[in-house]
C-alpha cells in the first residue's frame, strides 16, 4: 500500500460557466490501484474523469501523471486511456480495427500490430473475434471490445465512465468480478466512476466519494462502511439508521454518549474519528446488520432495547425489520438472517432489540 | 420460398405505397416511352417503327455527340467536386462550431431558394457580363485595364452558376452526417493518440461518407442534364448535351436521335453514380448505423 503516487490531483477546479462543477479537489492515486469515484448525479465525477484524460482542461489547480504535469497536454499525448460510457465503439471498423485503432500510430509492422491485437482480445475473452463488425457485437461484448481497445495502449492509467451501466444486472455482477480481477492481473492502475455504491465496494482498493464538486471521503471500501465521516456519506453507503444522541462526557478511554432510544454507552477510543469534536454530536449511526432483534428468551445482547415491529420486508434470505422503540418515535431498520425454525414477525409484535456499544458511529 | 419483411419494412412499404405508385406512372412510364423511341425512326412527319439501332449509331458515333457528352460531363464533374468542397467545410463548420441558432443558420443557406432559379441566373449574367458588376468594379480599382471576356458566355459561367444554385443542396446531407456523428467516438479517437488531422481523416471523414456521397450524387445527376443555365450563360461554347436533346426533339424534329441521346447520357449518369456509391462504401467502410 505504499506504492507510488501515479496521479496527483492538486486543488483543483472547474466551472462551467456560472455551474461550479468541481471544487478544491485533492486526492493522490497509487500505481496499480483500483480507485473508484462515487457520487450521486452531477456531483462532478464525469467532469473529474474527462479532466484527468485530458478532454476538459481545469478552471484551476493541477493534474500530474507519473510525475508530468499535465497543463496543456492534449488527451492525444498523455498516458492514459479511457473506456467510454457509450463505449464509442467505432462502427465503420471491425473489431479487430478498433482494437488496434491507436496501434497505428506507433511504429509498428502488421503483423506485430495483428499479434497485440489478439492477445488484448484474449485478454478480455473476445479471442477470435477480431474479424466481427461492430454492429454485430452485445453490449457485453461492446464493452469489452473497448476496454481491449485501452489496454492495448499499454496505458499507465485506465479511466472508465460507468463502464457496466448499461447492461443488465446479471451481466453487470460477472463483469465487476471480472474487471476487478483483470485489473489485478494486469496491475495497471483503474479509476472507475460510478454512481452505484455496492459496485464501487465490490471493485474498489478505494473510494473517493464525491458530492457538489467535492470529495467528502476518501477512503477502503471497509473503513468507509464501518466509519463513515458524515451523515450524507453514511446514507450514500449502504443502509444507516440515524437516532438522536448527546454525549455526556469524554474520559481517556472514550466517549460516553446517550442514546434515547436506544440507551448509553461508551464508545471506545479507537471507534472515535480523528477530529471529531464530541460536544458537537448530534446523532449516530448504527447498520441493519449491527442489530439483532431477540427472539428467544434465552438469548442476549451487550445492552438491550425495547420495541415494537411495524413492518417487514421478506428477502428470502434475510427479513427487513422496521421497529419502533419502546417510547419513542425513533425507528429503525434491522437485518436478520431467515432461519429454519423461525418464522416472520408480524407487525405488532414486541421485541426485544439488541446492540453493541462498539458498532455505533460517530459523526459532528 | 416467401418473401420475408420484417414488420418495419412492411409498415415502411406501406406508408411509402402512394408514393411510389405516383412515381411509377409518372417516371417509370415516361422513360419507357423515351426508351422505346430511341429505337425507332422519324421519316419526316411519321415515325417508322421498324427497330433499328441507327440512332445509337449516330449517338455514339458522331464526334458533336461525343464533344457536347464529354463537355456535360466534365462540366457536371468539375461542378460537383467544386460544390461538394466547398459545401464540406460550411456543413463541418455548422455542425462542429456553431453551437446556438443552428437551425437559424440553416434558414439562412436557403435563403438563396427563395427566388426563381432563372431570376438567379440572369443575376450571374448581370454580375459577369460585359459591362456587368464584377468587371465595372475590377476597371473602377485599375486592376483591369478592359473588360474580362472568359467569364461569361462559357463553360466557366456555367460551371460558376450551377455551383452556386446546388450549394444547399450539397451542404444539407453533409451537415445531416456529420451532426450523425457520435462526438463521443472524436474523442476516442483523440483518446487513442490522434491529433485533430489524423482524426479527421480516420473518424469524422469516413462516418460522413453517405452525406459526401448523398452529395455528390445529388449534384452531379441534374447537372449532366441541366439545359437552362448553358443556355443562358454558356454561349457556343457551354452548350451541354440536354441542349442537343432538346434541339433533336424540337427544332430538328428529330425525337428518336433525342430519346437515344437521352438513353446514352442517362446510362452514363447511371454508371458513374453507381462508380461513387461503390467508392464511398469503400471509403465509409462498413458503415452500419
Ligand atoms: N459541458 C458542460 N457544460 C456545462 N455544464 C456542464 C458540462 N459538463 C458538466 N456540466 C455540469 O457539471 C456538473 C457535473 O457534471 P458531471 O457530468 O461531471 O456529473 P456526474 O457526476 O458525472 O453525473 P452523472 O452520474 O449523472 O453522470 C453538472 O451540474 C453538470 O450539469
Ligand atoms: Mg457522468
Amino acid at each position: 500500500m505504499t506504492a507510488r503516487p501515479i496521479i496527483e490531483l492538486r486543488n483543483l477546479s472547474k466551472s462551467f460557466g456560472a455551474v461550479q462543477a468541481l471544487r478544491g479537489i485533492d486526492a493522490t492515486i497509487r500505481e496499480g490501484e483500483f480507485f473508484s469515484l462515487l457520487g450521486p448525479s452531477g456531483c462532478g465525477k464525469t467532469t473529474l474523469l474527462r479532466m484527468i484524460a485530458g478532454f476538459e482542461a481545469p478552471s484551476g489547480g493541477s493534474i500530474v501523471i507519473d510525475g508530468k504535469p499535465m497543463d496543456g497536454i492534449p488527451a492525444n499525448h498523455r498516458p492514459t486511456n479511457m473506456v467510454f460510457q457509450s463505449y464509442a465503439i467505432f462502427p465503420h471498423l471491425s473489431v479487430a480495427g478498433n482494437v488496434g485503432y491507436g496501434l497505428k500510430r506507433k511504429k509498428l509492422s502488421r503483423a506485430e500490430i495483428a499479434a497485440e491485437v489478439e492477445a488484448a482480445l484474449e485478454k478480455v475473452d473476445l479471442a477470435g473475434y477480431g474479424s466481427r463488425a461492430a454492429h454485430e457485437l452485445s453490449g457485453g461484448q461492446r464493452q469489452r471490445v473497448a476496454l481491449a481497445r485501452a489496454l492495448v495502449m499499454r496505458p499507465k492509467v485506465v479511466l472508465l465512465d460507468e463502464p457496466l451501466s448499461a447492461l443488465d444486472k446479471k451481466l453487470r455482477e460477472q463483469m465487476q468480478v471480472e474487471l476487478r480481477a483483470l485489473q489485478q492481473s494486469l496491475g495497471i492502475t483503474f479509476i472507475l466512476v460510478t454512481h452505484d455504491q455496492e459496485e464501487a465496494l465490490i471493485m474498489s482498493d478505494r473510494i473517493a466519494v464525491m458530492f457538489d464538486g467535492q470529495i467528502a471521503q476518501m477512503a477502503s471500501p471497509e473503513e468507509l462502511y464501518r466509519t463513515p465521516r458524515t451523515r450524507r456519506v453514511a446514507s450514500f453507503i449502504g443502509v444507516m439508521n440515524f437516532l438522536p444522541a448527546r454525549m455526556k462526557g469524554e474520559s481517556p478511554e472514550g466517549i460516553e454518549i446517550d442514546i434515547p432510544a436506544l440507551g448509553s454507552a461508551r464508545i471506545p477510543r479507537d471507534r472515535v474519528p480523528e477530529g471529531l469534536r464530541p460536544e458537537r454530536i448530534e446523532s449516530i449511526g448504527i447498520r441493519p446488520e449491527m442489530l439483532t432483534i431477540l427472539f428467544d428468551e434465552a438469548n442476549s445482547a451487550e445492552r438491550e432495547a425495547e420495541g415494537q415491529v411495524v413492518a417487514n420486508s421478506y428477502y428470502g434470505d434475510m427479513t427487513y425489520y422496521d421497529v419502533r422503540l419502546a417510547g419513542q418515535e425513533a425507528q429503525v431498520t434491522i437485518s436478520m438472517r431467515n432461519t429454519a425454525g423461525r418464522s416472520v414477525a408480524r407487525p405488532g409484535t414486541t421485541v426485544r432489540v439488541g446492540w453493541g456499544a462498539e458498532s455505533v458511529v460517530l459523526f459532528d | 420460398m416467401a418473401l420475408k419483411l420484417s414488420s418495419q419494412e412492411r409498415q415502411g412499404l406501406t406508408l411509402i405505397s402512394p408514393t411510389l405508385l405516383y412515381a411509377l406512372v409518372m417516371l417509370a412510364a415516361p422513360l419507357l416511352m423515351v426508351a422505346t423511341f430511341s429505337f425507332w425512326t422519324q421519316n419526316y412527319l411519321e415515325i417508322d417503327r421498324t427497330l433499328t439501332l441507327d440512332n445509337y449509331r449516330a449517338a455514339w458515333g458522331e464526334p458533336i455527340y461525343q464533344v457536347l457528352l464529354a463537355r456535360s460531363l466534365r462540366i457536371s464533374v468539375i461542378v460537383t467536386v467544386a460544390t461538394v468542397l466547398l459545401a464540406f467545410p460550411v456543413a463541418y463548420f455548422l455542425s462542429f462550431h456553431v453551437k446556438k441558432r443552428k437551425a437559424l443558420w440553416l434558414f439562412l443557406i436557403t435563403v438563396p431558394f427563395w427566388t426563381s432559379y432563372l431570376l438567379r441566373v440572369f443575376l450571374w449574367k448581370v454580375i459577369l457580363g460585359y459591362n456587368g458588376v464584377l468587371n465595372s468594379a475590377l476597371l473602377n480599382l485599375g486592376l483591369i485595364d478592359e473588360p474580362l471576356t472568359f467569364i461569361l458566355y462559357n463553360a466557366n459561367a456555367v460551371v460558376l452558376t450551377l455551383a452556386h444554385a446546388w450549394a444547399p443542396f450539397a451542404i444539407l446531407p453533409i451537415f445531416v452526417a456529420l451532426e450523425k456523428i457520435d462526438r463521443s467516438l472524436l474523442e476516442a479517437a483523440e483518446d487513442l493518440g490522434d491529433g485533430p488531422v489524423r482524426r479527421f481523416f480516420r473518424v469524422t471523414l469516413p462516418l460522413a461518407m453517405p452525406g459526401v456521397v448523398a452529395a455528390t450524387l445529388i449534384v452531379l445527376i441534374p447537372t449532366v442534364g441541366d439545359f437552362i443555365t448553358p443556355k443562358l450563360v454558356g454561349g457556343t461554347d457551354g452548350l451541354m448535351i440536354a441542349n442537343m436533346i432538346q434541339i433533336q426533339f424540337g427544332k430538328a424534329n428529330n425525337a428518336p436521335l433525342g430519346a437515344a441521346l437521352a438513353v446514352t447520357s442517362m446510362l452514363t449518369v447511371a454508371a458513374i453514380s453507381l462508380i461513387v456509391f461503390l467508392a464511398g462504401r469503400r471509403l465509409g467502410g462498413r458503415v452500419k448505423p
